[in-house]
């Protein structure tokens, strides 16, 4: 039957599922995971806010629902495109972002639990624009360093010129972003950019000489005191946690509490007493892990490390296989950002990373986190479904 | 393409290694280290919390409340909580100002802990504890504190029972006051890491401080779970606080206020009177039916923490110290009153009951003239009739001459000092045991005395006999004191004539209490004994039943035979009809209560004369002995004899009152209270 009208225009339907189709050659594992760390991430977000309302105990995971739709209508949009407007539209999403970050340093912008980075939209929906840099600054990245004419095969390197606009962008963005004050996001850009400008084909010494740079000026705003004294603190918290158990060790302390006493198997959900006593802060947003310990104990810790790590192996995998260097930077801009912030944000919890607010991906509650992470998904998969394997 | 995938190919060791690294990781807290992050988790989670106990009530004899418990909504601070907070809980005491109406410079100062530098108010108390900032919280402030804890995290608001005076001032001293217990007694208290509890009182002074542990009860102790505000989720574990007992006094509310209302108008009468104390024993039992002390306050200033002001005031000089009660910690020469116990020194010491005694207008003792008061001379009389006119010169001779028999200024290696002897067999210079705290002892003068006196200040004196007193700016008085000191250092050992002179009518380093007086009285007037006397009179359990009744201890008997005794009773019921303070009693229905008494005029060396009125009735079967004390209040007979007779008439409703209406009796016939009174609930 399919043979019959093989010749004329596919219907909508048999483009959507049929033989190779977008949904038949979707990464399914990498959707898969995502949809179960958001199922995963739910329940927390439900546990951890569960106790916050006696009247509505499910109101803050009834609107993560909302925003994980709204991010898998994204995702569907996005991952069904033709990725290539992308770099068409880079600039214009990079200046949306940057747009966005300074209206909320300008009088427009709101303070929401301490930290000055939302645009109230009104209605009770606000937005958090550092967020949608993350992507928006991974595709310019990846147009400003890939050469416009993919012809010379040969040319593996990126122009001084690209490279330097793309400092240009990333700069401006990492600083903009840390006008706020939001360090956390300032790293997860400034990293990305890094993972970004290495695998454009900078040489090894220029690398070598890049991260020796990195270390020189992290020990110049630490030695020039650049940093906040709370900044600082918690830097000094991490080496030593006890130093303060009471202030800036709070936290740390309080995360390795819950996440420790989970033990192998967890309390069970909706049984943790720390979660449930609320003994550690912004637990549905940044630290959501340690619901996932307390509660889920080291099995639940274990699987929600390996689903992420599923997402990060199937976006390398994506990324080696792209035939094009645009969409390889994209897919490997993409995986480096959300590894480092995996990376730094479990690493809080477990006392092997200074504690900074960046949320959980796919898990922490979050509406433009969850948009963003959703979208970068999604841009991973419309890769995926146009790449020819090489 | 390839350098590109070389690189992509390096992210995904990254990756795998950062993987390894998490699950290491977690494996390391979750599973080697679980079980004791699970030990902090429970600590961090869990608190004991102590459920202070209802205290026990303070009864009089008839079961009427003089201490009470009173519910308030009480609003606390944890001071440590909001120390945690990174403004140090600023905004927390400023949307509590807010909602208190009470000013955020006096709630700060009321919750930063107390100590050197820091005064009142501040908190003496545990720094654990939540600290009360306001009683009678209106409900609906309180609701909006609880039903705001995002707002008010730290503080707390709960019902809680403080102590209420029905009867406003009376017995102040007597009942005492609870204050905040401090760190170092919560850390003796063994098994009691109390750092959640709600109140912790403790008594400080009076009954509350004496029946402490009986009235606290036993608090409860709840395990529950709390969230990181504090708050409490759920209880785990529970036992219920056991209320403290009941304690039943002797004394009456009513002829307390007969006695608070005498001692003001005394006061009022005698304006220049720095203190006044008045004492109403139980002849029978020793139990004290009354007792009070001027000047005095409001016990209700200790509830819920004394403001600054309040506190300066009660310590201050200038109120005369209200918190001291002169009744038992009063130190005052007895006067005449004395003259009980050298009467019956004389006849133990073999002078005769019945003889015949000069009454000369002075007597001359190694050159110097002893007069009488008022330059009376009675010529022969009786002892009899010396105690009720109270002839000086009659006790002078009989103290002179037991000081000669005793070697006089050379002493005899064995001394028999009749008169120091028996005031001691009376009960005074020493503590009488009273269950009420902070008892002076008086002081007899004896020969060992002096010598102890003289070894003890020996070496100040007699260096002070060489230099002088160059500080003092006063050249004559330095030069007075320089011979003062010189003779101290000389014969300063020497007990000298004029000493048991003084002596013989309770003058001179004769100190005592108005308690102890009483009680001399008592012992007098009743079988002889000499108790220590009781304020409190039984424990009782909350459901009212009895749980101990609190004996009255005899500590001595008199060594004075019953002639004797009955001898001066006799002779002192005489002295408000016909002898010195006729006047006082002047148109007292003696047909209806006949009143016995002895008046006192102490010389006060810079001051007025203390005035002193020690009474009993009725006089031929007494009942109750009555003290009244008017330090600087002139004359026994004119001050301390018409506020005894207002404690009479009061007692025996003679009279009539402010209102003109006939005096109901405060105890009819005169008669305390024998049977411990039935508790009910409404009691409490």
């Amino acid at each position: 039957m399919t043979e019959a009208i093989g010749v004329r225009r596919r219907s909508f339907a048999s483009r959507v599922v049929g033989r190779g189709s977008v949904v038949r050659r979707m990464d399914w594992v990498l959707f898969g995971a995502v949809v179960a760390l958001s199922a995963i991430g739910t329940l927390l977000v439900w546990s951890a806010t569960r106790t916050w309302s006696s009247i509505e105990p499910t109101g803050m995971a009834k609107k993560h629902v909302l925003n994980l739709l709204i991010g898998l209508a994204l995702y569907s949009a996005v991952a069904v495109s033709d990725y290539r407007w992308l770099r068409t539209y880079a600039p214009v999403l990079y200046g949306i972002a940057v747009i966005g970050l300074i209206l909320v340093i300008s009088p427009m912008g709101s303070t929401i639990n301490g930290h000055h980075s939302w645009i109230l939209l009104g209605g009770g929906f606000a937005l958090q624009p550092a967020e949608f840099m993350k992507p928006a600054l991974v595709v310019m990245l990846a147009r400003l360093l890939v050469p416009t004419s993919e012809k010379g095969k040969t040319k593996d390197r990126p122009r001084a010129g690209g490279l330097a606009l793309s400092l240009a962008a990333a700069g401006a963005a990492a600083a903009l972003v840390m006008m706020q004050p939001d360090l956390g996001t300032t790293m997860v850009l400034m990293a990305t950019t890094g993972a970004v400008i290495v695998f454009a084909g900078i040489r090894k010494r220029w690398v070598v000489a890049g991260v020796l740079l990195a270390a020189l000026a992290a020990a110049a705003v630490w030695s020039l005191g650049l940093l906040k004294p709370y900044q600082v603190a918690r830097f000094t918290a991490l080496i030593d946690p006890s130093s303060d158990p009471r202030g800036v060790g709070y936290n740390s302390t309080q995360a390795l509490v819950a996440i420790g006493s989970g033990e192998v198997f967890g309390k069970g959900l909706f049984h943790g007493g720390q979660t449930t006593g609320r003994f550690v802060p912004e637990q549905h947003t940044d630290f959501i892990f340690t619901v996932a310990g307390e509660e889920l104990g080291f099995v639940g810790t274990v699987t929600v490390v390996a689903l992420l790590g599923v997402v990060l192996l199937r976006g390398v995998r994506i990324a080696r296989m792209c035939g094009d260097r645009f969409s390889a930077l994209v897919s490997g801009g993409i995986v480096a950002w959300l590894a480092f912030q995996t990376l730094v944000n479990v690493g809080m919890t477990i006392g092997i990373m200074p504690i900074t607010g960046v949320p959980l991906p796919f898990v922490s509650y979050g509406g433009t986190a969850t948009f963003a992470n959703m979208t970068a998904v999604a841009i991973l998969q419309a890769i995926h479904l146009r790449s020819r394997p090489v | 393409m390839t350098r590109l995938r070389g690189r992509l190919l390096v992210l995904q060791v990254l990756v795998i290694a950062m993987i390894v690294v998490l699950v290491v990781r977690l494996w390391q807290v979750q599973v080697v280290q679980g079980s004791r992050f699970v030990t902090v988790a429970t600590e961090t989670r869990t608190r004991e919390v102590r459920v202070p106990a209802l205290r026990g009530a303070i009864l009089d004899s008839s079961g009427r409340p003089l201490v009470r418990n009173r519910t308030t909504l009480v609003v606390s601070v944890d001071r440590g909580r909001l120390e945690r907070m990174p403004d140090g809980g600023d905004a927390v005491l400023r949307r509590l100002s807010a909602v208190l109406k009470v000013p955020l410079s006096k709630l700060k100062q009321e919750i930063r802990a107390c100590g050197p530098g820091v005064s009142r108010p501040c908190w003496p108390g545990s720094p654990y504890t939540p600290i009360p900032v306001a009683n009678n919280v209106n409900p609906r402030a309180a609701l909006q504190i609880l039903e705001r804890q995002e707002d008010f995290p730290g503080v707390t608001a709960d019902i809680q029972a403080i102590r209420d005076y029905p009867n406003g001032k009376d017995a102040a001293q007597l009942l005492g006051y609870l204050q905040p217990v401090t760190q170092s007694e919560l850390e003796k208290r063994e098994g009691l890491k109390a750092n959640y509890s709600g109140v912790d009182l403790t008594g400080r002074d009076g009954l509350e401080r004496t029946y402490d542990s009986a009235l606290r009860g036993t608090p409860g102790l709840r395990n529950v779970q709390v969230d990181r505000m504090g708050k409490v989720i759920s209880v785990n574990q529970q036992s219920d606080p056991a209320p403290g007992d009941i304690l039943v006094t002797s004394i009456d509310a009513k002829v307390q206020r007969v006695v608070e209302q005498s001692l003001d108008q005394a006061m009022r009468e005698v304006p220049n009177s720095d203190g006044a104390a008045g004492v109403v024993l139980d002849v029978k039992t020793g139990r004290v039916i009354a007792m009070a002390s001027r000047p005095t306050y409001d016990p209700k200033v200790w509830t819920g923490g004394i403001a600054e002001k309040d506190y300066r005031r009660l310590l201050s000089d200038k109120s005369g110290k209200p918190l001291v009660s002169r009744a038992i910690a009063g130190e005052y020469a007895p006067g005449s009153t004395f003259k009980i116990s050298s009467v019956s020194a004389m006849v133990a010491d073999g002078e005769p009951l019945h003889g015949t005694y000069q009454c000369p207008s002075s007597y001359n003792v190694e050159g110097r003239s002893y007069p009488n008061a008022g330059g009376m001379s009675l010529g022969a009389i009786s002892l009899h009739e010396a105690l009720v006119k109270s002839c000086d010169t009659v006790f002078y001779k009989a103290g002179y001459e037991e000081w000669l028999r005793d070697g006089g200024k050379t002493p005899k290696a064995k001394v028999k000092e009749p008169m120091p002897n028996m005031a001691k067999a009376y009960g005074f210079g020493k503590r009488t045991g009273i269950d009420l705290p902070g008892e002076s002892a008086g002081r007899i003068p004896t020969r060992a005395w002096k010598l102890d006196l003289y070894n003890s200040t020996k070496s100040e004196m007699c260096k002070r006999a060489k230099i002088g007193y160059p500080e003092m700016k006063d050249q004559s008085r330095a030069a007075f004191a320089k011979r003062l000191a010189n003779e101290n250092c000389l014969e300063g050992m020497i007990f000298h004539a004029y000493e048991a002179v003084n002596l013989s009518i309770g003058q001179g380093d004769v100190l005592v209490t108005p308690l102890q007086l009483a009680r001399a009285y008592a012992a007098l007037l009743g079988d002889g004994n000499v108790r220590s006397p009781r304020v409190g009179w039984a424990l009782m359990r909350p459901d009212g039943t009895l749980k101990q009744e609190i004996p009255v201890p005899v500590v001595a008997h008199l060594p004075v035979n019953d002639e004797t005794r009955t001898y001066i009773r006799k002779a002192l019921s005489e002295v408000p009809s016909d002898g010195t303070a006729a006047g006082a009693f002047r148109g007292f229905p003696m047909n209806i209560v006949k009143i016995g008494g002895k008046t006192g005029t102490a010389e006060v060396y810079g001051k007025e004369d203390t005035s002193w009125f020690a009474s009993f009735a009725p006089a031929d079967n007494p009942r109750l002995v009555t003290v009244v004390m008017v330090a600087q209040g002139g004359f026994g007979a004119s001050t301390a004899a018409p506020a005894v007779r207002r404690i009479w008439e009061g007692i025996f409703g003679l009279g009539k009152g402010e209102d003109g209406k006939p005096l109901k009796p405060a105890l009819p016939d005169g008669k305390p209270v024998t049977r411990l009174p039935a508790i009910s609930r409404e009691t409490q």
